[in-house]
């Protein structure tokens, strides 16, 4: 089965460049701006969307996706509005790949085969969920797959090769190698490091690569790419949203801030390779 | 004597953690190997003679165990049922069963050749337990406690930040103990390769329930045997409060096999279960999720979303529950009771009175429930209480609700 992300890097490699990957937070800062965002992201630039799931405790994260997920909660975001949001962005976009990426809970709490049929109507194609282990397989993981929805497994500087085949081997769509050992916003160390873990990754699969957690600007975005199929930014998206607000509330300069970081993201990846 | 057989309720966890369907490993694949290699050298350790000499000689020399089984006659008599004894963990050093499990966790970060410690805290008696035994083994600490917790515990923040831990205030959410662990893993995420996370109760991922309960059990065990010396037969019942269950579990879990003993554990009611978001009984008022690594009742939202709850005692204002505790709770095995911030107060006063002897706020919870249960049994019966602590670091306070302070 080719899906909308096979079908995406598949593209890109001909082009000879790696995907950006963006990820923002579902109902930030509210539920139609949001849309907005999630909707000029494809046009900016962005080859494959994270939209991010709010949950009250995000464990993993620093403090700008904290905030994000509290300000879409604030509004009464819920999974079902996030399904929405996705539906609404089909109508207009038949091609661009969507991931949802959160943690385990609410979709626990929704029931995981009703959810993964209401992914699959509204057009999700992925998951990444960042408290599901390999261990955790038979939760989520395994019923995504059987309902035609990839599963994308984070790996991370602590994987060493003899764990690797257990993360790859239920991982579909693209690998996400986590940059660091920290939470979404911290400072990547060593780029030379990232490479090598990419090549090492690569020597294991033959599913592209994307790396994400610490990617801040055109020129990191350019030095990782050069490595990686893919790179992934978050946390600086979603500052340039909220540097924007007013009082919490978004302002005429909100989606013109995304717009603006995506194209020149955009630059620096369509730079990786020349 | 207590039989492990196959329909034993004690053989919990499975391999992959659960009892039942709670527990598990439910964690970010960057902690993943490192709770892996945790699993196998608690498993190695326990097999090793010397780590447990070790831990016995501390057990003995460092906390004063065993801890008394102590009849409280005056409250006997004011109740006029079952005779009430109290298993004194407030008497060992730090003053709560915390210490336990902290000695029983730093000699494995010792193994393991980690060279900083982390925890989270609510009532901050973890955190006390955590700075001593890292004081004593010279390990640099970091205490992650909510703001709203460092203002309703303040001796205990002192304490640790005279025995050299490092406390950090953490002001998400509403500054509880579900946001100091949210904290704290996070720091473990970020700094992986030399930190162990000393886990300050029987939850979070697997191996933290088992192991916390294991350190925890010989609270159950000596009650076995000095009940046993006292009266010549088992206690009617036991009763424990419930904050993630570790000084239950460890009371309940020599007596699960023994049908004879009723067992009740006590969480905290707050203002009571109709008041929205104003409690923290996670069986009684909550539902099964995942949080903070395990399966567990979760006190949540129609959505999935975790409430903040609410209780009096900073130490079972927390929305979860240890993995076993959910088990008990669906078996029928365990009874688990909401007790209001009124009612724990109340038996915190009459303890303090009838006995000589200040309980904390978490142990006036379990307290509350014994004043419930000893007028319904007979004089010929016994409950034995789990004193999990003293009410030093709550004498603020509660002086405070009592009007005794401005
Ligand atoms: C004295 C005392 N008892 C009980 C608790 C609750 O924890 P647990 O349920 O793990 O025993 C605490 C926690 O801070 C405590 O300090």
């Amino acid at each position: 089965m080719t899906t909308r992300i096979d079908t995406r890097f598949a593209a890109l490699k001909a082009e000879g460049r790696p995907a950006l990957v963006t990820f923002v937070m579902a109902g930030d800062p509210d539920l139609a701006t949001g849309q907005a965002i999630f909707e000029a992201l494809p046009q900016a630039g962005a080859d494959i969307i994270e939209l991010g799931m709010p949950f009250s405790d995000p464990m993993a994260d620093g403090i700008a996706i904290q905030l994000a997920g509290q300000r879409a909660l604030a509004n009464g975001h819920t999974l079902r509005a996030t399904l929405g949001m996705v539906e609404d962005f089909r109508r207009k976009d038949e091609t661009t790949p969507v991931v949802l990426m959160g943690y385990y809970n609410p979709i626990f709490i929704f029931g995981v085969e009703e959810f993964l049929a209401a992914a699959k109507a509204a057009g999700v194609d992925g998951l990444i969920v960042v408290d599901l282990p390999p261990e955790e397989d038979e939760e989520l993981c395994l019923p995504a797959l059987r309902a035609g929805i990839n599963f994308i497994r984070l790996t991370t500087p602590t994987t060493d090769d003899k764990r690797l085949p257990t993360v790859l081997a239920n991982t579909s769509g693209f690998v996400y190698y986590v940059s660091m050992t920290g939470i979404t916003g911290a400072a990547i160390k060593s780029r030379a490091a990232v490479g090598d873990a990419v090549r090492r990754i690569k020597s294991h699969t033959d599913l592209p690569v994307a790396v994400g957690f610490g990617i801040k600007n055109a020129e990191d975005a350019e030095a990782i790419g050069r490595d990686a199929d893919g790179v992934v930014v978050g946390s600086v998206l979603i500052e340039a949203i909220a540097r924007t607000l007013v009082d919490g509330k978004p302002t005429d300069k909100t989606v013109a801030a995304v717009r603006e970081l995506v194209a020149s993201l955009a630059g620096g990846v369509k730079g990786s390779r020349s | 004597m207590t039989s492990t057989g196959i329909n034993s309720l004690r053989n919990g966890p499975d391999d992959h953690g659960r009892f039942g369907p709670y527990g598990g490993r439910f964690v970010a694949e960057t902690l993943m190997p490192l709770i892996l290699d945790l699993e196998a050298a608690y498993r190695a350790a326990k097999l090793d003679p010397a780590y447990q000499a070790e831990l016995s000689d501390l057990a003995v020399h460092y906390t004063g165990r065993p801890s008394p089984l102590y009849f409280a006659q005056r409250t006997t008599e004011h109740l006029g049922g079952a005779k009430v004894y109290f298993k004194r963990e407030e008497l060992n050093h730090t003053g709560s069963h915390k210490i336990n499990n902290c000695l029983g966790q730093i000699l494995l970060a010792k193994r393991m050749g980690k060279t900083r410690v982390i925890a989270e805290t609510g009532a901050g008696q973890h955190g006390v337990a955590t700075a001593t035994v890292c004081a004593k083994f010279n390990l640099p600490c970091t205490i992650f406690m909510g703001a709203t917790d460092v203002e309703r515990q303040m001796p205990n923040v002192l304490r640790m930040k005279m025995l050299g831990a490092e406390v950090r205030p953490v002001t998400a959410g509403a500054g509880t103990l579900k946001d100091a662990m949210n904290e704290a893993l996070r720091d473990w995420v970020t700094n992986v390769d030399t930190t162990y996370y000393l886990i300050g109760t029987a939850a979070g991922p697997h191996p933290y329930p088992e192991m916390v309960r294991d350190f925890q059990s010989v609270i159950g065990t000596e009650i076995k045997a000095q009940f046993q010396a006292a009266e010549g037969k088992l206690p009617d019942a036991v009763v424990a409060c419930v904050g993630g269950g570790s000084n239950a579990i460890g009371t309940f879990h020599a007596f699960l096999d023994d049908p004879s003993v009723a067992i009740y554990g006590a969480e905290a009611g707050g203002h009571g279960l109709d008041v929205e978001n104003g409690h923290a009984a996670s069986m009684a008022g909550g539902r099964p999720g995942v949080l903070h690594g395990n399966r567990t009742y979760l006190l949540q939202d129609r959505d999935g979303q975790i409430l903040e709850g609410h209780s009096i005692s900073a130490g079972l204002d927390y929305p979860g529950v240890g993995p076993e505790h959910s088990y008990l709770h669906d078996t029928k095995r365990v009874t688990y009771v909401p007790i209001t911030d009124d009612e724990a107060l109340e038996a915190f006063q009459l303890c303090t009175r009838l006995e000589g002897i200040i309980p904390a706020l978490e142990s006036a919870h379990g307290l509350a429930q014994v004043f419930k249960l000893a007028p319904t049994m007979g004089k010929d019966q016994s409950i034995v209480l789990c004193l999990s602590g003293r009410g030093d670091k709550d004498v603020e306070s509660v002086g405070k609700y009592l009007g005794l302070l401005k």
